[in-house]
């Protein structure tokens, strides 16, 4: 075979696995799409998150507590192996309240997740005046906040280039531009690309993102994955004003204050619009009043890659063995996971996480 | 909300001319201008600036004032300081004005914003002290100062003009120093018939070099290696020149080598552009009127390619008669009936460009810079940053952005957009149309989340 | 700050006080703000948050953002901002310096 795998797909999953993958010794083979593509992978919050994650299943708890565990060393790992920093803080983060109902309850959900984790699950309910010993410049309305010990944040797009520089130095070839339109299995697999390009591999993994929707039925796959907007606002670079990250905002290492984001099912569409960038501003503002006078300079839109439960999925195609579906939203927490956790998986060795809740028989109508 | 049959954004010649045509016409118009008067960057502040400057800018900068004039004759709604930070379909026209966002919406929109500085990465030309030529012309303009100790670098007729209204004002440049070279007059001649009908140009700018001449302002010819030289600030220009290398010392440096369309407002409406090799930059596809393939948005002036002043207000004037007819204020026949002379007009101004982009083409240096030149000033990345990104798969601007942050930063990629892509498009060995440009999205200029959300609160209470 | 400006100013008119960077400066009243701090000798307007590099106004007309200043506790462009009385300028508040190999 040309190639031991071959990855549909050159985001943060799709490059994560075929760095797992390099690092075992396999050959990989990535195909990705063109410039204009959708790429959650570039249009994130960049959020290493634990809190507030499978609060129905446990097992997707604890998953991306593993990977948040081990991100530190991937990104270690990937920093001495490229001698590209990819920067990671991960002193814990905020889920912050505006009502003291909403905050009570969210904190009972936590207590009953953190039973069903025998009690593994780090978290702090701050009142308002404990939440401004951390945060100075939270603003009077809001009531106070989660914090979670294992949350943190990372620069995505710096975690992208490092692994795109990675994968390229162990050997992996990564063919960019390239339209997936069509994947069979006379012996080995065979991937065939719009513009002519063939590819033979051993094995093939679907991470395409929302691009699954369309090639993963014709694997075997249900992929039931659909898109949801999320419009994310970003300001000049700012002296130190948040100290740890939230879903309302963070302050990236380039001194910018990121602030986050809509969810809009709006199909295919990742344009901004100024009823949403002034809903998050509005948002903002209330979290941390001195952000009034911060300019905005960008935004943007990006599409989140949902499951109907919003967890992951990891199918072998029974169809197609040998081919697998990894799709998830939360790619870059993620990524350490996938990085160092997966290959096992996908080699079908002893150590191998289980991963069975996260298959598509969920999806099964009973 | 304030709703018009037209929203102006600009009040250049396009704009300006436009307004009036428009307004003639029976349409309630709003034309909105970042500036705080009318004029645009051609007639910077002519109201103001023509009666204290006008020997020193001439005649063809007077004529500014007669579509100043114009605005103001016919009571038109026009918002001076009015930045415009999106533009949504329907159209919804978002703008701030003193630190305060508000709205108005309209069935049309011209986009009448003019032309930028192609830019021109050099070493060095991040110093302070280191100006668009552009710049130096508004620096004149709007404010009567002038630098005491300039060199002008680059190419064109605009470089010819600035160097004239210094030497008018007592300060000349202390140097010229000239990318184009014999090679390039020689290939401009094929276009020669065009530019001996537009003769009155050719014959100004003859005139030009000999005021420059008279003057005694060293002129340097088919430069080459050149460099800004300086620790915290511009202190010389080196380079060399019919075989010799030298290094003037200077204060100010005055870069220039063409205009480009300012796309900014046009690509946030994903209006699409394609790429003119005779004038090196994107410009986007319009119909003979000026209409964009976003139906209901019109481009004039520099805006929809480089033409010039005249020819804006032409392309103005035919963009307003086409949203008349549309809106039936004046029938088809009539409206072809007074676009004939404008059509005229416009075919007249445009007949030496061709010559004039041949013989001043943009310096090849600045084209393609050395790895170490910054091109995206904002952020500080450097030509070699951007090759490297193409050596890992980046194909387009978008990927590099991603990689590099060219392009995220405050100028959202006005002054690197061309650089990174015909340096992406050169590493892949693709064209400029397949490599793409900046995705832009608003705010096409920074506003406040102040202002942003106090929007939002103007929504929910007009929702309650 | 260069006491001798490399500018030279033509225009006569009223004055008025400002502050830049808690330098007292006279500056003609209206003016374009960017153009008077230049033709009074101030060569740097603002550092870079990138690498500190100094940068001051480029292209005058509200594209390139290297003139931006801070008033009030607002960083808006000089170059489109007029001069009037009492303005307390200075250069936009320098976040840490990130040197981050790239």
């Amino acid at each position: 075979m040309e190639t031991d795998y071959a990855i549909i797909g050159g985001g943060v999953v799709g490059l994560s696995l075929a760095w797992g993958l390099l690092r075992r010794g396999r050959t990989v083979t990535v195909l990705d799409g063109d410039d204009g593509s959708f790429r959650a992978s570039r249009g994130n919050f960049g959020l290493v998150w634990v809190q507030s994650k499978g609060m129905n299943q446990p097992r997707y708890a604890r998953w991306s507590q593993q990977s948040a565990a081990i991100w530190a060393e991937f990104a270690a790992e990937l920093g001495s192996n490229t001698g590209q920093n990819v920067p990671l803080e991960q002193r814990g983060g905020y889920d912050l309240h505006f009502s003291e109902e909403t905050l009570e309850a969210k904190a009972a959900q936590y207590e009953t997740l953190k039973a069903k984790l025998g009690g593994d699950y780090p978290y702090e309910v701050l009142g308002h005046n404990a939440l401004r010993k951390e945060e100075p410049h939270i603003g009077p309305e809001v009531v106070g906040a989660i914090l979670h010990y294992q949350d943190g944040h990372a620069n995505p797009l710096r975690l992208l280039m490092a692994l795109a520089a990675d994968v390229r130095r162990m050997g992996g070839r990564v063919l960019t531009g390239k339209t997936v339109t069509g994947v069979t299995k006379p012996d080995g697999f065979r991937v065939a690309c719009a513009d002519g390009t063939m590819v033979g591999a051993g094995k093939v993994i679907l991470s395409a993102g929302l691009g699954a929707a369309e090639i993963g039925p014709r694997m075997g796959f249900r992929a039931p994955v659909r898109a949801q907007r999320g419009q994310v606002l970003i300001t000049e670079k700012l002296p130190k004003l948040i100290n740890r990250p939230s879903l309302i905002a963070r302050q990236v290492d380039e001194g910018g204050i990121q602030i986050g984001a809509t969810n809009e099912e709006v199909g295919l569409d990742d344009r901004v619009t100024q009823p949403g960038l002034s809903g998050l501003a509005a948002r903002a503002v209330a979290a941390y009043p001195a952000l009034a006078k911060a300019q905005l300079v960008r935004s943007w839109g990006a599409l989140r890659v949902l499951s109907p439960d919003g967890l992951p999925i990891y199918q072998e195609s029974a169809t197609m063995p040998g081919a697998f579906l990894v799709t998830c939203h939360s790619g870059i927490t993620l990524a350490a996971a996938h990085a160092r956790l997966m290959p096992d998986w996908l080699e079908g060795s002893d150590v191998a996480p289980d991963l069975e809740v996260f298959n598509e028989d969920r999806f099964a109508v009973s | 909300m304030i709703r018009r049959d037209l929203v102006i954004i600009g009040a250049g010649p396009a704009g300006m001319a436009a307004a009036a045509t428009a307004a003639d016409l029976g349409l309630s118009v709003s034309i909105l201008d970042e500036q705080l008067r009318a004029g645009g960057q051609i007639y910077r502040d002519v109201d103001r600036a023509a009666e204290l400057r006008g020997d020193i800018l001439g005649k063809d900068y007077a004529h500014g004032a007669t579509l100043t004039a114009g605005l103001r004759s016919r009571a038109i709604d026009h918002l001076p300081g009015a930045v415009v930070w999106a533009i949504e379909e329907g159209f919804r026209v978002s703008y701030s004005i003193d630190g305060e966002a508000a709205q108005l919406s309209a069935s049309h929109v011209l986009l009448a914003t003019g032309a930028l500085e192609r830019p021109m990465p050099l070493p060095g030309w991040t110093l302070p002290g280191v100006m668009t030529a552009g710049a130096g012309q508004i620096l004149l303009k709007q404010s009567g100062v002038l630098a005491r100790n300039a060199v002008l670098v680059g190419s064109g007729p605009l470089l010819y003009l600035i160097a004239i209204q210094m030497i008018r004002a007592g300060t000349p440049p202390a140097a010229m120093i000239e990318t184009q070279g014999r090679g390039d007059i020689m290939r401009a001649m094929r276009h020669l018939g065009g530019a001996l009908r537009g003769w009155p140009y050719l014959l100004k700018g003859m005139r030009m070099l000999g005021e420059i001449a008279r003057a005694r302002v060293p002129r340097f010819i088919g430069a080459q290696d050149i460099r800004i030289e300086g620790d915290s600030c511009a202190e010389a220009v080196a380079f060399t020149s019919a075989g010799r290398t030298r290094r003037i010392a200077c204060d100010t440096v005055f870069l220039h080598h063409g205009v480009v369309p300012n796309t900014q407002a046009a690509r946030s409406l994903g209006i699409t552009h394609a790429w003119d090799d005779a004038q090196n930059c994107f410009a986007p596809m319009l119909d003979e009127w000026g209409q964009s393939d976003v139906e209901g948005v019109f481009i004039a002036g520099d805006g929809a390619g480089i033409r010039g002043a005249r020819a804006a207000e032409h392309a103005g004037g035919l963009a307003a008669l086409k949203i008349a007819e549309t809106l039936g204020h004046i029938s088809g026949p009539d409206c072809m009936e007074r676009a004939a002379p404008l059509r005229a007009a416009l075919m007249h101004e445009c007949a030496p460009r061709a010559f004039l982009d041949a013989a001043y083409p943009p310096f090849g240096e600045a084209l393609a810079p050395a790895d170490s030149t910054i091109v995206c000033r904002c952020e500080e990345v450097t030509a070699g940053a951007i090759r490297r990104y193409a050596g890992m798969g980046c194909l387009g601007p978008n990927q590099a952005k991603a990689f590099g942050r060219a392009g995220m930063g405050a100028c959202q990629g006005r002054f690197c957009g061309l650089t990174v892509t015909a340096l992406l498009a050169e590493a892949n060995g693709r064209t400029a149309d397949e490599t793409g440009h900046f995705r832009i999205r608003p705010p096409l200029k920074p506003v406040t989340l102040g202002e942003l959300a106090a929007m939002d609160e103007q929504a929910q209470d007009a929702a309650e | 700050m260069k006491t001798a400006s490399p500018f030279l100013e033509t225009d006569a008119g009223p004055r008025v006080d400002v502050m830049f960077e808690d330098v007292p400066l006279r500056l003609p009243e209206g003016a374009n703000l960017a153009a008077a701090l230049l033709a009074a000798g101030v060569q740097v307007f603002r550092h870079t948050k990138t690498t500190g590099a100094p940068r001051a106004a480029f292209c005058m007309m509200g594209a390139c953002f290297d003139c931006l200043v801070e008033i009030d506790g607002v960083v808006r462009q000089a170059c489109m901002i007029e001069v009037s009385d009492g303005l307390e300028i200075s250069r936009p508040e320098s976040a840490e310096v990130h040197n981050d190999p790239a």
